[in-house]
């Protein structure tokens, strides 16, 4: 249950709402990145290892 | 073993991959306590009634957007007198959280300040100074993504940093500075009397924790991001080069 936030609502609702999205939005696109970036490194790494015992 | 030897790719990958779950999970734990606490478990203020809630994200944010450019400008130091890839990769890592952390700030700073001061913005000392390290964060990262030599873009980032820090000390101290404007003083302070009340101050520690520890765990997970990202530039180059 919401406390009880008077005619504040928006203010406080907003400011909360704001953080937790810039929270949320950093988190993912980091995550997001690490995965992306750290797949790639294993692709180009297998296929230099596939070069080096040709 | 010297503090140096952290600097070394291989072993800030093993140590960094060892502690981040551990960080990641203590801030994520810290967090949600403390926003619980302060949102959920605390009263309205006598004169600020229920937008005292804010406090509990417009502080740490506020603290961290400064901190975080503090940190970058050490990195930088770092970097620039001793060459450890791993220090500008860091303050590269650094500097979108820290950017984050002033537009949580900024925004939650107006959405305070609307019902409080009866205006979102003013061009007061500490809003003024907030908005142009804000600009710096921008410039900053635009900076590394506009230059394709790693090592000159870190070069050029770095003093980039060091002029920015002034900014964000101006920020912390515009307040006292400045004797003037509608932002307040620090919320904390080493002197207990002048602290905000305790049923407010102990959730806003946990809080403070939180938001360091997110960062933290951002910064361990981006930094690691950003050295395997130098690998794969390092094997394309090595690739082309035949």
């Amino acid at each position: 249950m919401l406390p009880e936030l008077g005619k504040y609502t928006v203010a406080v609702l907003g400011a909360y709402g704001v953080t937790l999205a810039g929270f949320a939005l950093l988190v993912g696109a980091s995550l997001l990145r690490h995965r992306r970036v750290k797949s790639e490194l294993a692709r180009l790494e297998a296929a230099r290892r596939q070069a080096d015992e040709r | 073993m010297s503090f140096w030897e952290y600097a070394n790719p291989t072993r800030f990958m093993r140590l960094s991959g060892a502690a981040l779950p551990w960080v990641a999970g203590l801030a994520a734990l810290s967090l949600a306590a403390g926003l619980i606490w302060g949102f959920f478990l605390t009263p309205d203020d006598f004169r600020q009634g229920s937008t005292v809630k804010i406090i509990f994200i417009h502080v740490p944010a506020a603290m961290m957007a400064i901190n975080i450019y503090v940190m970058m400008f050490a990195a930088s130091l770092v970097w620039l007198i001793r060459r450890h890839h791993v220090s500008a990769l860091a303050a590269r890592a650094a500097a979108p959280v820290g950017a984050m952390m002033t537009v949580i700030a900024l925004l939650t700073g107006a959405l305070w300040g609307q019902p409080m001061w009866g205006s979102p913005w003013e061009w007061d000392p500490r809003l003024t100074s907030f908005f142009v390290l804000f600009l710096f964060y921008l410039g900053y990262i635009a900076l590394w993504a506009a230059i394709e030599d790693p090592d000159k873009a870190a070069d050029l980032t770095s003093v980039l940093a060091m002029v920015g820090s002034v900014f964000a000390v101006l920020s912390r101290y515009a307040v006292n500075f400045w004797s003037q404007g509608l932002h307040q003083g620090a919320s904390l302070s080493m002197d207990r009397q002048e602290n905000v009340s305790n049923v407010f101050w102990y959730p806003l520690l946990l809080c403070i924790a939180g938001f360091f520890l997110t960062f933290l765990a951002l910064l361990l997970l981006r930094t690691r991001t950003e050295i395997r990202a130098r690998r794969i530039r390092a094997l394309h180059q090595r690739m082309a080069a035949g």
